[in-house]
């Protein structure tokens, strides 16, 4: 029996000579303390996966809403940079994994190695993310109502149908033949875009767009060029069939690469959807890993100190499995985004 | 071996040195990490906003008395019955019993010393502390006026929706994380700290209640805190998940809100029935009848609550197949539902009942419990749902069950924790006084809302026709007789502090061992890991006039102690 304190209340848990210094007062032994750190541990990760899984959900909801904002969006991802992403943190699980071995075999130089190098990892996949985000906001794709600033407002931004003049709905008949790649509707289309987009635009056809009346906004022709359809609404209210959407194939071939998105009018209406998810996932993400360079950091500083050893590794083990549920999470967002 | 004889109280220094006295200090009580301080925290502050959220019901019941206004105009109503929800639903019902009364039985009826994680537990407390200031918040960054369900368009629609609810918000995703972070804390404790011959079964159904809570704690709770993120979002930024405008779907929002707030009323209820049946069984002083019953069915309403939130929306055009669905599995909660209350009636039959005002609340549970749940049934049932649909009928149902029920269960089970939480007896007399007249008022206030339902009454609506005047006049003086006996109950409670006789280790007759212990227990509970047997078994309690208190005869336990080290 080794757990038969004598002590009596008055002293607290300030008297615990037969215990190794990590071990709290209200645990027998060691084991017991690491067993149940571990439980715990798994069942926070159960409540990170339902915490990703509402915007798992949400992405289902939406894609297939508008399929065509997911294919269409989808090319303005640098897939090169996110397969790079994809590496970095699979080698720094592997770096994190071969860390708590060496913990359990008591290799505590091997430990600070490793440990190093994934924070070194989640470090270049933040910076890497840095860059891919800079260069969204650079193109106008900011995360919120940024996509809906009327032009003049805001130089490179397109108009969305809801923010259509009133009165426009009397002009719809006259829209619907619009023939959209008229001279006049290019040239509309450059003073739209003003200063920020110069002449370097390229001259394109322009994809011809029904309105149908059942979307209750259209322009009088000569600004026809500047407005797309709405996507399809909530499901269960939209009037999605009537809307002729492009083809995703064609709207590949019509994009060059080095358009910018926006300026392109040809894009399905609604593509904020997918970008918003976009930021939405990636940035909880991204907030996760700060979270896990903070733990890992934590754990660097404590493995410095020698607190660590194979008789006692538990947060070493437990911030592992962090570690590897944020690379996980990453494994999943990658294809859903990138990869469509 | 650790067998241990509990007719003794497991502590040689009682009167000396408790928790209360421990250590001194307003300090000594913010950074805690003893369970019992952390539970007292939890409850005086559950208390204190069980107040604010009863002023603001008193407000909204006395606007009624009256077609058009009384004495606000609507918009101050709007946020009258919106923080009287919100403050109720999240301060109040869901901390109340797990956190508050949960934190201090839980690990001394394991006979451990302390929770898994005690600094994660005191963590808890203030993120529960730093939740409630956000709420307080909204009311100065413009007020709260949503509903405490923060429905979109209405509540992303900064033209018409007040400014508060961005704070709210956040609020309530902070308390989320109070809320896990405690469920997650409780799971690993029974799982890792139950002593040794405590097998599942013969733990206490409290515990069985709280396990279960506890899982939807860490299932249901993560899915309100990304709701109410990508809500935030919504409103500062316009990200167009949730607005129609921006080609975002508002159903989706009620289909994550309800995703958790479904099994949140679970998580309000489960706890209350744990309650309740400790209550039942040892102020009755008879077996617990059908444990495994009551223990299963506990885990399969954990289960069912996560498949029927759609009954919240059979009017929001999701498909008829869905209403169906959601409207067979909401029925099939009857079954653990009624298992219980029946375990529970069974349990009084032939039992040596003392009306002691424990119990008397938990008779008042098992008939207003009773008259909640059936008039569930009616809202299940998708013609007669669509008829009281957003009527007074709903607002009487869920107060027969939110407030009726698991917060009458959180009453009765303060009064039978009180003397072992403060070792001080209360006025028995007032203690049943009290309670008849929050009974009585519960039932007057809510009875007649029914009726006033199924006329057509629509809720959270200032104005009404003259002829519902009778209901809501006959309603709002129940009210005030319910508010009357919360106030005698707060007055004799903290007279009680005071001027209260000592109470003994074991006023009840409990088995369990949280009565094993003293009133009030020690810093540690038990010097030693003790050793348990057959907590329902009242055979060999019995009353010692000389101590004063219930003492349990015969040494030790029929179990063999196998020593777990």
């Amino acid at each position: 029996m080794t757990t038969l304190h004598a002590h009596d209340a008055a002293h607290g848990h300030d008297d615990h000579h037969d215990h190794p210094p990590h071990l709290a007062h209200h645990w027998d032994n060691p084991k017991q303390q690491f067993e149940a750190g571990k439980l715990g541990m798994w069942l926070f990760l159960a409540t990170e996966v339902m915490l990703f899984g509402g915007l798992f959900c949400g992405y289902s909801v939406y894609r297939h809403n508008h399929p065509e904002v997911f294919a269409y969006s989808s090319h303005y991802l640098n897939t090169t940079l996110g397969a790079t992403n994809t590496c970095v943190l699979i080698l720094s699980s592997l770096t994190m994994a071969w860390g708590v071995t060496a913990a359990q075999q008591n290799k505590i130089g091997l430990l600070k190695l490793m440990l190093v190098l994934t924070l070194m990892g989640a470090a270049t996949f933040l910076v890497i993310k840095y860059f891919e985000y800079t260069h969204k906001f650079h193109e106008g794709l900011f995360p919120g109502i940024k996509f809906y600033e009327k032009p003049g407002e805001h130089s490179h931004m397109w108009v969305n149908v809801d923010s259509a003049p009133p009165g426009a709905a009397e002009h719809a008949a006259t829209t619907e033949t619009a023939p959209a790649g008229a001279p006049a509707s290019a040239d509309q289309l450059h003073a739209a875009s003003g200063g920020a987009a110069p002449a370097s635009a390229p001259a394109f056809e322009i994809q011809t767009v029904s309105i149908t009346p059942g979307t209750g906004a259209a322009l009088p022709p000569a600004e026809a060029s500047t407005v797309l359809p709405a996507a399809a609404g909530p499901a269960g209210l939209g009037t999605g069939e009537a809307i002729a959407i492009p083809e995703a194939e064609l709207l590949r071939d019509r994009h060059p690469a080095h358009m910018q998105p926006l300026q392109d009018p040809t894009r399905p209406a609604n593509m904020h959807m997918f970008f918003n998810i976009y930021y939405m996932m990636t940035g909880l993400h991204g907030i996760h890993v700060v979270i896990g360079m903070i733990v890992i950091t934590w754990l660097l500083v404590k493995t410095f100190k020698g607190q660590f050893s194979s008789e006692y590794f538990t947060p070493v083990d437990l911030g592992g499995l962090y570690w590897h549920v944020v690379d996980l999470i990453w494994i999943f967002l990658f294809p859903l985004f990138y990869l469509i | 071996m650790t067998t241990l004889d509990i007719s003794k109280p497991l502590h040689p220094t009682i009167g000396e040195d408790n928790y209360l006295t421990h250590t001194r200090g307003i300090l000594s009580w913010l950074f805690t990490l003893d369970h019992k301080r952390i539970g007292v925290n939890y409850l005086v502050c559950v208390l204190t906003s069980f107040f604010f959220g009863g002023m603001f019901a008193l407000l909204v019941r006395t606007e009624l008395l009256t077609p058009g206004k009384t004495i606000v105009e609507q918009d101050a109503y709007n946020q009258f019955f919106t923080l009287h929800g919100a403050i109720m639903v999240f301060l109040v019902i869901i901390p109340s019993i797990p956190a508050a009364l949960g934190n201090f039985v839980l690990p001394i009826m394991l006979g451990a010393k302390d929770v898994a994680f005690p600094r994660l537990n005191l963590m808890s407390w203030w993120l529960w502390v730093t939740g409630a200031v956000f709420f307080v918040g909204s009311l100065f960054t413009g007020g709260l006026d949503t509903g405490w369900t923060f429905y979109t368009p209405y509540s992303i629609d900064k033209g018409s929706a007040m400014g508060g609810a961005v704070s709210a918000l956040m609020g309530v995703f902070i308390l989320g994380f109070s809320s896990i972070f405690t469920g997650l804390n409780f799971i690993v404790t029974i799982h890792r700290l139950r002593p040794p011959g405590m097998t599942w079964f013969r733990m206490p159904l409290f515990l069985w209640a709280i396990y279960s809570t506890a899982i939807l704690q860490v299932l249901a709770t993560p899915v309100i805190g990304i709701t109410v993120a990508l809500l935030m979002f919504e409103r500062t930024f316009g990200i167009g998940i949730f607005d129609p405008k921006l080609g975002g779907d508002p159903v989706l929002y009620q289909h994550f809100f309800w995703f958790y707030s479904h099994p949140a009323v679970y998580i309000m209820i489960l706890p209350g029935m744990g309650i309740i049946s400790e209550l039942i069984a040892v102020h009755s002083h008879k077996h617990i009848f059908g444990y495994r019953f009551i223990a299963f069915s506990s885990v399969a309403i954990a289960i069912f609550s996560f498949l029927v939130w759609g009954h919240h929306m059979f009017t929001s055009g999701q498909s008829p197949l869905m209403n169906a669905m959601f409207s067979a599995i909401t029925f099939s909660v009857a079954i653990p539902s009624a298992v219980k209350v029946f375990n529970w009636v069974a349990t009084m039959y032939k039992g040596s009942i003392s009306l002691n005002t424990p119990m008397l609340y938990a008779m008042a549970f098992l008939f207003i419990f009773s008259i909640g749940g059936l008039t569930g049934l009616h809202l299940g049932t998708l013609a007669v749902d669509i008829h009281l649909h957003d009527t007074y009928f709903v607002v009487a149902h869920f107060h027969y069950v939110m407030m009726g029920s698991a917060l009458i269960a959180m009453i009765g089970g303060l009064h039978h924790w009180w003397p072992k939480m403060t070792g001080k007896m209360y006025n028995e007399n007032l203690g049943r006084l009290a309670c008849a007249l929050v009974f009585i008022g519960f039932n007057v206030t809510f009875f007649t809302q029914f009726f006033l339902g199924t006329k057509g009454g629509t809720r959270r609506s200032w104005d009404y026709l003259p002829e519902f005047q009778v209901y809501h006049i006959i309603s709002t003086i129940g009210s005030y007789i319910l508010a009357i006996g919360f106030f005698l109950t707060a007055g004799y409670l903290i007279h009680s502090l005071f001027r209260g006789k000592k109470a003994p280790a074991n006023p009840w007759g409990g088995r369990s061992l949280e009565w094993q212990c003293a009133s009030p227990p020690p810093h540690d509970n038990f010097a030693t890991t003790p050793t348990v047997g057959d907590c329902y078994d009242f055979s060999t309690v019995e009353w010692d006039e000389k101590q004063g208190t219930f003492v349990v005869h015969g040494e030790g336990q029929p179990s063999p102690a196998h020593s777990h080290h």
